[in-house]
């Protein structure tokens, strides 16, 4: 029982870090991209070709996934970002099959025992969960103050510009297509950052594990919890694993299929859609004059309190 | 010449295949035609077609195994599957689709996606994940000529879809309703005021799409067998088709499916790609069009207005 719960902790991490990525791209900047499986394949086999093949350390590999998700984000990004919003979603989910395919193609049992990660002489071990909750939420909330941050940058604002309306964005100077790849490139490094994670964490790749439903599963916890509000999208992280190992923890596996939970991953997209489209907690707002950025905030808190005394 | 008769037995192939990616390409276009949206849930539109043939024409075989009876139940299954999809695609378009015509461009898109989860998912479900085999309803030996072979289920397959999109022009193009959707796809508010009953035309346009998406889907059972994912990798290729004729045009769709059908079954041998990387050359031909002629070659290129 607590062990799933522990496990649940993990696995909301790993796809906090996702949706993360999910919310630039489809949160901010209004671009539906359906392959998030496909970055997060990318990272998890950059992890493991690394770690195992090259005997590099877990933190070197960690950037170099986030440059090569980001990389094929931009190979895709660049041919399809140009036309309408719909085309994207398309040739984003072919993308995502076509990725699993190649692994598929190049191994189909994929990597297994890839060395654990270590920090300070410390060795991240599946069975110590503990300690690997706290390494995976430490990286969800450094990214997601980056992306707070971001969210009230230059190119955040002019993410959000482009989401409400493309065409004014650009009669107002953003250079739409730049923009737009920016925001999927982003979105796809920190897919790839995830999967490094996945793959220190189960310490085996296969390519059976990033189908369609992991990319349905992202984007459903990002019209859960709220599009384009960061805060919102670690809430649905929370809720959509909790809803995917309702059976383990409740001992009812025999009795509800795992297709059950799959069906409801999609009830949720189209109840959310025609009921609350804003998501559970709406989209993160803020009134002229409040502070927005991190060091903002600070110094807000830093008023108050002088303010106090 | 050998090689000559090995292209074009290549190209047959790729015709009869290329009937059936029309086929379910129509159904894709028809809505985007009206609704200007992508219908994801279409794929698996296809797929609950395929089961219910196959369960029909199951069920109507029993015991009995005389040749004509055979013929005749697959018929009548293919007719059952078409009458439930369109009525399933009707539903659909009312529950999940309606509530959000006036809601921004993505939502739609989400709904779709997530009605096409629970279909793919629910027929798990109920059937298993496992891949059935479509029983040919007749003898399936090739006949061949000049070296040429095709078996019959690859006549079948080019007659029944043919005669679906001969029969689908005569409706878009002679009918009263056919002309009433013509009129929806090139301007919805007009053609409102002008009293067209707008919601009905776009409740048969998802029931017609839906019609020949299971036809579709049963007659590319013979060729893939039956599962519950199947709709996916057909379904986006019945998409790429679309984008090559043009999307939103009905004969551009024809085209654009056979089209790729060729592309698909003359290009894989041609640039020697493993069999596994087969479904690659769709998706590349779609970046592709793309990037050359995004509105596809009888699609017009409309400039968007503010």
């Amino acid at each position: 029982m607590i062990n799933f719960f522990m496990l649940i902790l993990i696995y909301s991490g790993v796809y906090a870090l996702m949706a993360i990525g999910q919310n630039c791209i489809t949160g901010s900047t209004g671009m539906l991209s359906l392959c998030h499986a496909g970055f997060f394949c990318i990272g998890s086999y950059v992890t493991a070709i690394m770690c195992k093949m090259f005997g590099i350390s877990f933190w070197l590999s960690l950037p170099v996934a986030a440059l090569a998700a980001g990389f094929v984000g931009f190979l895709i990004g660049v041919p399809t970002l140009r036309l309408k919003g719909d085309y994207l979603c398309i040739a984003t989910l072919g993308l995502g099959e076509i990725i699993r395919n190649i692994a598929t193609n190049i191994n189909p049992v994929g990597i297994t025992s890839i060395p654990r990660a270590s920090l300070f002489g410390y060795q991240f071990s599946s069975r110590n969960k503990g300690a690997f909750i706290i390494l995976i939420w430490v990286f969800v909330l450094i990214f997601y103050i980056l992306f707070q941050q971001l969210a009230h940058s230059r190119l955040g604002r002019a993410m959000n510009a482009i989401r409400e309306d493309e065409v004014a964005a650009q009669s107002n100077g953003i250079n739409v297509t730049k923009y737009k790849i920016s925001s999927f490139v982003l979105g796809a490094a920190i897919g790839g950052i995830a999967g490094s994670f996945q793959t220190a964490y189960t310490l085996t790749v296969s390519p059976s594990s990033y189908t369609f439903m992991v990319s349905v599963m992202v984007l459903c916890t990002v019209v859960l919890g709220g599009m384009g509000n960061a805060k919102a999208v670690i809430l649905g992280a929370f809720i959509i694993q909790f809803i995917s190992y309702f059976q383990q923890l409740t001992g009812l596996t025999n009795i509800i299929p795992p297709q059950a939970n799959q069906m409801i991953f999609g009830l949720i997209l189209v109840v959310m859609m025609i009921w609350r489209p804003q998501g559970l907690l709406g989209r993160d707002k803020y009134r002229y004059g409040d502070p927005r950025t991190f060091k903002e905030k600070l110094l807000a808190v830093a008023k108050r309190k002088g303010g106090e005394r | 010449m050998a090689t000559l008769t090995l292209y074009i037995q290549y190209i047959v192939n790729g015709l009869t295949l290329g009937a059936i990616y029309s086929l379910i390409a129509l159904g894709y276009t028809m809505v985007y035609g009206i609704l200007k949206f992508i219908n994801f849930a279409h794929g698996d539109i296809l797929m609950v077609g395929a089961f219910i043939g196959l369960v029909v024409y199951q069920a109507l075989l029993g015991t009995s195994a005389s040749p004509v009876w055979m013929v005749a139940a697959f018929f009548i299954a293919m007719i059952v599957s078409m009458v439930l999809c369109a009525l399933l695609g009707m539903f659909i378009e009312r529950v999940a689709y309606k509530p959000l015509r006036n809601a921004n461009r993505l939502a739609p898109l989400l709904s779709a996606i997530g009605v096409s989860f629970i279909l793919s998912n629910g027929a798990a479900w109920i059937f298993g994940t496992q891949s059935r085999r479509f029983p040919y309803p007749f003898d399936n030996t090739p006949i061949t000529f000049f070296g040429i072979s095709i078996t019959p289920h690859q006549i079948l397959m080019l007659v029944v879809s043919i005669s679906m999109m001969l029969l689908l022009a005569f409706f878009v193009n002679k009918t009263k309703m056919g002309k009433a959707m013509r009129a929806t796809s090139l301007d919805q508010p007009t053609s409102a005021l002008m009293g067209i009953n707008v919601n009905r035309v776009i409740s048969l346009t998802f029931a017609i799409g839906s019609a020949l998406a299971a036809v579709g889907g049963i007659l590319a059972a013979f060729d893939f067998r039956v599962y519950p994912s199947m709709g996916t990798m057909t379904g986006l290729k019945a998409f790429v088709a679309a984008v090559i004729g043009g999307i939103g045009s009905i004969p551009g769709a024809m085209i654009g499916g056979i089209l790729l059908g060729i592309l698909e079954a003359v290009g894989a041998p041609l640039l020697h790609i493993p069999n596994g990387l087969k479904d690659t050359v769709a998706f590349a031909v779609l970046i592709i069009v793309l990037l050359l002629r995004p509105e596809g070659i009888l699609g017009k290129n409309e400039r968007e207005k503010v």
